[in-house]
């Protein structure tokens, strides 16, 4: 786990930004959560469809788990009521407590799959809920030295 | 204090060699976290303020939220202290009872709907930005400036357009509207409500609404107890104008608990209404779902058409979370980016100094001779003196900042070429720690920045350097960026006059306080801002 870590460090400061690829919202089942499966063109000669698409499913899976109506919430949403909301102030609510879970997700997906690819996803959640955006780094070749020493080209096309 | 900290990074920077950096790294890279790092509510761009350190969030103006406030505590007070003694006597302890738990109930949704982020959506990243558009380029070409953007979605089979926010620069989801008070994109806008001093939003609807019902509660809770107060006094024929005598405090109450008891009832009906039908103020305004636009049968996609079901979704679902996250520590490269972003909108408005300079002084050359006008050359001299060191501090800083820019995601040492004028007063301490680096074989960068003077060079390797450079800038132009806002916010308004001019949404009178107004300001904010 540390070295695979090791490896997401050296994948941000050692390789270079070369293009970003952003998923929008698909807002086909209303204003719930939900992100478009559709695979990407830039990302055909980066990774497996049906990898990428596992990934994006079960993110949706946990947006919709997080925003599911169901007793839990309605209980939580009465008891907050009953007590002013002041509960908010000292529980976590379920939606928080899973969206711990899609950044740990999201952290291991990272590691195991995108990172030994040169991608990385970006938490939606750092992004407003809009967008999951994936980065796609150069392919070095080189996953083990920190100390990259080539210079700069007038970094990502902006 | 940015000063302060600033001129402590210096010496350390300047005099520690590159071999023995390592452990200078660390202390200085502690450092910078522990005193530098700065909190992202401290560069939110929208009009909203800020306490404790981000945890509340508050409109720009804060309406008339003292008055709601002004006129609960007042008239609940007056109620314990000349009512319920009289009740508590004569009737119930039950009385001041249920006064207490309602007139708590409303103090604190009020404070809630006021403190709480309504579900501001943060804008658009630069890439973010840069996609969209490249998006929109690909599906439609027009070399004039093409109408309000929009994007067609289904939703539960129905067609709803998605506008472009100009100021965002994102497609607005469903349901979400800008709010040109906060200037900020609010998901599942209601209204922006003066006498809350908030948008009311998808995060704090539920308070809002808890907020009226229970106000409408107490009201009337607080009519029908003085009334039966009054009543009790004026019993055995002493009359009415006895028991006022008694208790003129009942009278204030009566007076006020009268007036707003109608609106608050009126509008505690209307969001329950709202809230029945899965509605937003905003759309019932613009009658997005009466079916008025076409002849199909437009309904509202987001009803789940049964009335509890709406209400549970609206008021007792999940609560969703802060997109903004106040609190959160800015990332350096993030920094340096919203630092470029001030720095270039500071950068048009140091244009429009340079060019009010340029026609002060062909002002002045044309006042040279006519020697009436030369007794008032002496003050314009001044004048002029002081604009033109602030237009050469200000082009020279962008010139930097343009120049190391593109910079540390790669960690990298980073090379750049600046220089600096010998025309700046060297007692500005921010001005003598100048980027001292070489020039680097880079052909953007180095052609633009030769604009005379003495150049610095020495290399910088360590990776923090930049960083440093970043920080520096951060805080200069933090100060200046409190004295720049409103000319920033007045300079993205006026970039786009067609979106804010398309935005105003028909008012409709007659529904209370607090929904006209905010169209209302919306319009004369236009004007302000277009002037």
């Amino acid at each position: 786990m540390a070295t695979e870590f090791h490896n997401l460090q050296e994948l941000r400061h050692s390789a270079s930004l070369a293009n970003k690829v952003f998923l929008q919202r698909d807002y086909s089942d209303g204003t719930t959560c939900r992100f478009q499966t559709k695979f990407p063109s830039e990302l055909e000669s980066r990774i497996e469809r049906p990898l990428f698409e596992d990934t994006v499913k079960r993110l949706n899976t946990y947006y919709a788990e997080a925003e599911k109506m169901g007793g839990q919430s309605y209980l939580e949403g009465c008891l907050a009521c009953a007590t002013a909301y002041l509960i908010f102030l000292c529980m976590e609510t379920r939606y928080e407590k899973v969206l711990k879970k899609i950044g740990r997700y999201i952290q291991e997906q990272n590691e195991k799959i995108y990172a030994p690819r040169g991608l990385l996803i970006t938490d939606p959640i750092e992004r407003g809920m809009r967008v999951i955006e994936i980065s796609i780094y150069e392919d070095r070749g080189s996953s083990g030295s920190c100390s990259g020493s080539s210079s700069t080209s007038g970094s990502s096309a902006r | 204090m940015k000063h302060c900290e600033y001129q402590q990074i210096d010496p350390q920077a300047l005099s520690t060699p590159t071999p023995t950096l390592p452990p200078q790294h660390a202390v200085v890279q502690e450092e910078k976290k522990g005193e530098t790092a700065r909190r992202k509510w401290e560069v939110f761009p929208g009009k909203n303020r800020f306490y404790c350190d981000g945890r509340i969030i508050v409109a720009q103006q804060s309406g008339v939220l003292p008055l709601t406030l002004g006129l609960i505590l007042v008239t609940t007070v007056l109620f314990f202290v000349f009512d319920c003694p009289f009740l508590l006597k004569h009737l119930t302890v039950f009385i001041p009872a249920i006064g207490g738990v309602l007139f708590v109930f409303v103090v604190i949704s009020l404070l809630q709907t006021s403190f709480t982020d309504p579900g501001i959506l943060p804008r658009a990243t630069p890439d973010e930005a840069a996609d969209i558009e490249k998006q929109i380029d690909n599906s439609g070409s027009s070399t004039y400036r093409p109408p309000p953007r929009t994007k067609e979605v289904m939703i539960n089979q129905q067609v709803v357009k998605l506008k472009y926010c100009f100021t965002c620069k994102m497609f607005r989801p469903p349901r979400t509207s800008h709010c040109s008070l906060c200037d900020n994109c609010v998901e599942r806008f209601d209204h922006h409500c003066p006498w809350v001093g908030n948008c009311v939003g998808k995060r704090n609807y539920r308070f809002f609404y808890t907020f009226i019902v229970s106000l409408s509660f107490l009201t009337v809770f607080i009519f029908g107890c003085v009334a039966t107060h009054l009543a009790l006094r004026a019993q055995g024929g002493r009359g009415l104008m006895f028991a006022l005598q008694e208790s003129p405090a009942s009278a204030v109450e009566l007076v006020i608990c009268f007036f707003s008891v109608w609106s608050i009832l009126g509008l505690s009906g209307f969001h329950t209404y709202l809230v029945a039908s899965n509605l937003t103020t905003n759309e019932d305004i613009k009658g997005s779902w009466s079916g008025k636009s076409g002849t199909e049968d437009t309904g509202n996609p987001y009803s789940y058409n049964n009335i509890i079901t709406n209400c549970c979704s609206v008021l007792c679902g999940p609560m969703p979370p802060s997109l903004i996250d106040r609190r959160g520590f800015m990332p350096v490269e993030e920094s340096s980016q919203t630092v470029a972003t001030e720095i270039e909108l500071a950068a048009k408005n140091e244009i429009n100094v340079c060019q009010l300079v340029l026609c002060l002084s062909v002002f002045v050359c044309m006042a040279h001779h006519h020697p009436p006008l030369g007794g008032q050359l002496s003050g314009l001299c001044s004048v002029l003196c002081w604009l033109m060191s602030k237009c050469t501090q200000g082009t020279k800083d962008l010139l930097e900042s343009a120049s190391r820019s593109p910079c540390p995601q790669t960690g990298k040492p980073q090379t750049v070429s600046t220089s600096c004028p010998d025309s700046i007063d060297p007692a500005d301490p921010a001005v003598t720690f100048n980027p001292d680096v070489t020039s680097d074989p880079d052909p953007v960068a180095v052609p633009s920045l030769k604009c005379g003077g003495r150049h610095h060079s020495h290399t910088t390797s360590p990776p923090d350097e930049p960083r440093q450079l970043h920080h520096h800038h951060h805080n200069r132009h933090h100060k200046t960026r409190s004295a720049r806002s409103s000319s920033k916010r007045a300079a993205l308004h006026i970039s786009n006059p067609a979106y804010n001019v398309s935005l105003s949404p028909p008012t409709s009178p007659g529904l209370g306080p607090s929904h006209g107004t905010g169209a209302e300001e919306h319009v004369r904010d236009n004007f302000a801002t277009l002037h």
